[in-house]
């Protein structure tokens, strides 16, 4: 996203227009130790061995996920894969289906976050429905262990193996299968990716209802398997709601074609809804059916400096008044945010704002008459700055500054890791105690010794989707260590539960999260899921060792 | 030089990061329903317009930053955006012709001749018809020295050293005023306009003038004979074997 700013810049310097295409905005890689997850000791679930740290630091190459956490164990009732295995793939697929190659593999076998490695020896890149059911129903029947991966950003290790499941890549399933200009209803092949979908729909006047900064790499697939939130969650509603259908395969090859494009349809139990947020851990999504809002033709930016977190509210219900149908979002940083910004990113160099302010909002409005949402807007931000509800603000009057605002938004976690080390929380909490969170923490951190300019943690921030009440929760730190882990967990979760939220509201369980999940879960509905899954995936092939807590 | 006033070109252009399409006539280039911001080396011309001022409010000197935009209703918006980034005032020309490089060079000469500035600010060119004239033929038109594609501003007495962007390095050039600059990329960031100088800028005074009252011929010189988008990129092409690649390029692509 940086480098679009300022390529845009440098582009005008030839004078010539450059044609608008986005940069993908993929997640950079690079050799960040991220936070490591320290399971902890809970009531109604056994207790889980910490994970050991001394191997992580050595040398380039990554631990192994299954070394780094060694409460994980093997399911020895899974197969390993042999030549005879192999034969069979390669007929279904082809041999440029296949990957073996161990380079290749990498890529596949460790996160974006670099957090997690596994053990992976194959990668299957079906290109068909037909494929990928000839696929599982082979591993079901040979109990071999799977995991689907669309385009590897996620951040809690749900989609790189642990151990040695065969990777099955959406990669090869990219093509748009059909869109109805009327109703907006896409349909499309899971592994689409997200920013090429919304590239197709912007030439048709439409718009993918979801945006994430992942958005040049991830694929739509996944996006659903996850159930990702993102930046238009506030206006278009999540995907729960705009999912109109869904193709599976399940895990005995059984091709379950419910690629409705019908908004109504109350015709038995919605099963679509089982599969969104799953994670893979029931079945493998092949295909998309989602609802296209119309693009808005005017968009407005607007960021806002607020000295207290009680005015950031005031703005935001006020947005609600005054704003209402054209809102599509409201964001929030605190000060800590926009300064590891400025010191990391080159979005940040200038301070939007003349002087510093405890609080910042973006704002973005989109709407179809750019004279209303102006008048609108301006009437809005009048009456914030005229009761003093915000103290400063500017106004993005072009396209260049409207990135240019957005890209100090979607720098921040690019900015947190590079101090060296991020502990990522992302929760859902109400809204008048949302800052409180970061606030405990902090002086929990300070009180404990470990947050300071020459300490371990450099600085914790919050952002993230108020319009949605989910705080982004980042602890940065100069580099992973047991003891700061151990005052931040179990802490954080059970400050969240206490307050009634979630431990996850957009980035999934995962392998990070399947451990705490009770915080946010009773057992009885946990018991529940466990028997959706046992009768779903009998042999537990399906993203194994993630999601639910291990018995 | 304690006391100056600047006047500054805004012209209104199809946003930069619009993906700009050819009307169904192929005559021009689609503006309806396409979003308009000002001109970004104008943008960047305002920004040193208001540097100047801050720079010389420091040593109690004084400067009046007029914006200037020539063109239909809607230009409106662009000077509210100078007004809002901080000129003090505004000069609309509202006519609803087309306009060519001279037609604008003549309309701001006859602004120069009622406004008097000491010096005029133009991006070096606008990014819809990229025909960097305009600002040329101004000082032609009012035979006063120019100094185009600059990258740094240097105000002294009745002067200006512009460092200029030129091909294989930099030109340092030396300016008695009144002079016409022109500004290239590197020369600053524009600033954001902020909520309190949006507000502060409705009230200020923007005068509107008409082509008649300036007494000028905006009569195009050029006739535009077509407009045409580039050819399409071509998709790549998967070859199975090196004899493939060869027949290809020998037979498709005639390179061979």
């Amino acid at each position: 996203m940086l480098s679009t700013a300022v390529a845009a810049r440098h582009l005008r310097l030839a004078g010539a227009r450059a044609a608008s295409k986005l940069q993908p905005r993929a997640p950079l890689l690079s050799h960040t130790a991220v936070a490591f997850a320290t399971p902890t000791v809970r009531n109604a679930f056994r207790s889980l061995p910490r994970a050991t740290f001394a191997s992580v630091a050595s040398a380039d190459k990554k631990a192994f996920t299954a070394d780094q956490y060694p409460y994980l164990k093997r399911d020895q009732s899974f197969k390993k894969l042999t030549d005879g295995d192999l034969d069979y793939f390669k007929s279904v697929v082809g041999l440029s289906g296949v990957s073996q190659d161990e380079e290749d593999l990498e890529v596949f076998n460790i996160d974006w976050m670099q957090k997690y490695r596994g053990q992976s020896k194959l990668v299957l890149k079906p290109s068909t429905t037909e494929q990928v059911s000839k696929i599982l129903k082979y591993c079901n029947d040979n109990k071999l262990a799977v995991v689907p991966q669309g385009g590897n950003t996620g951040l809690v290790g749900g989609g790189v193996p642990v151990f040695d499941e065969i990777i099955i890549s959406t990669a090869n399933m990219s093509s748009v299968r059909s869109f109805d200009p009327v109703s907006g209803a896409l349909v499309c092949d899971a592994g689409c990716i997200l920013e090429v979908l919304d590239n197709y729909l912007a030439e048709q006047g439409y718009i993918m209802p979801l945006d994430l900064g992942a958005k040049g790499s991830c694929h739509i697939g996944g996006n659903v398997a996850t159930n990702a939130g993102g930046l238009r969650l506030l206006r278009y509603g999540s995907l729960h709601g705009t999912v109109l259908g869904l193709e599976v395969v399940m895990p005995d090859g059984t091709i379950l074609d419910n690629l409705s494009t019908l908004r109504k349809d109350n015709t038995g139990y919605d099963l679509k809804q089982l599969f969104i947020g799953s994670e893979g851990t029931l079945g493998i999504i092949t295909g998309v059916s989602i609802l296209a809002p119309k693009r808005s033709k005017a968009v407005n930016v607007a960021l806002l400096g607020v000295s207290s977190f009680d005015q950031v509210q005031a703005a935001f219900k006020r947005s609600k008044d005054e704003l209402s149908e054209i809102l599509s979002a409201f964001e929030f940083f605190d000060r800590a945010s926009i300064d590891l910004v400025k010191q990391h990113l080159v979005a940040g160099k200038n301070d939007p704002l003349e002087s510093p302010h405890p609080f910042y909002v973006l704002i973005e409005t989109s709407g179809s008459n750019k004279d209303h949402d102006d008048e609108k807007l301006n009437s809005y931000l009048e009456g914030l700055l005229t009761d003093d509800i915000v103290q400063d603000g500017v106004v993005a009057q072009d396209t260049t500054q409207f990135k240019n605002l957005w890209a100090i938004r979607e720098g921040i976690p690019e900015a947190c890791s590079k101090t060296g080390s991020v502990y990522k929380y992302d929760l859902s909490i109400p809204v008048p105690v949302f800052y409180q969170m970061v606030e405990d923490m902090r002086a929990r951190l300070e009180k404990e010794g470990v947050l300071g300019e020459d300490k371990n943690v450099r600085s914790v921030v919050g952002f993230g989707h108020i319009g949605d009440g989910n705080l982004h929760l980042n602890i940065a730190a100069k580099s992973y260590s047991d003891e700061v882990a151990n005052i931040i967990e179990p802490y954080v979760f059970e400050w969240t539960a206490k307050h009634a939220g979630s431990i996850s509201s957009e980035h999934g369980l995962g392998l990070f999260k399947a451990p705490h999940v009770h915080y946010s879960k009773s057992p009885s509905m946990l018991a529940l899921m466990r028997r959706i899954k046992d009768m779903l995936d009998p042999n537990g092939i399906m993203n194994p060792y993630k999601y639910l807590p291990t018995e | 030089m304690s006391n100056l006033r600047i006047l500054v070109a805004c012209k209104r252009v199809v946003d930069y990061a619009v993906k700009i399409r050819v009307n169904a006539a192929g005559t021009a280039v689609e503006t309806a329903n396409v979003k308009h911001s000002m001109n970004p080396f104008d943008e960047i011309g305002t920004e040193q317009a208001i540097l100047i001022k801050e720079a010389l409010a420091k040593s109690k000197g004084t400067a009046e930053i007029i914006a200037v935009s020539c063109g239909p209703n809607k230009s409106q918006e662009t000077l509210r955006t100078a007004l809002a980034m901080g000129a003090d005032r505004a000069i609309h020309v509202e006519t609803d012709e087309e306009l060519q490089p001279l037609a604008v060079a003549k309309l701001l000469r006859a602004v120069v001749d009622k406004e008097k500035p000491d010096m005029v600010i133009l991006g070096k060119q606008a990014i819809d018809d990229d025909s960097n004239q305009t600002g040329q033929m101004l000082a032609g038109l009012l035979n006063w020295p120019q100094a185009t594609f600059a990258s740094k501003v240097e105000l002294a007495e009745k002067a200006m050293t512009v460092t200029r962007e030129v091909d294989g390095g930099v030109e340092t050039v030396k300016t008695a005023l009144p002079a016409i600059l022109t500004t290239d990329l590197r020369l600053n960031v524009p600033r954001y306009a902020s909520l309190p100088n949006i507000m502060k800028a409705k009230k200020k005074p923007l005068a509107k003038l008409t082509v008649a009252e300036l007494g000028v011929d905006i009569k195009p010189r050029i006739e535009t004979l077509k407009v045409a988008e580039p050819p399409k990129r071509q998709g790549g092409k998967i070859v199975e074997s090196v004899d493939d690649l060869v027949d290809k390029l020998k037979n498709e692509a005639k390179v061979l």
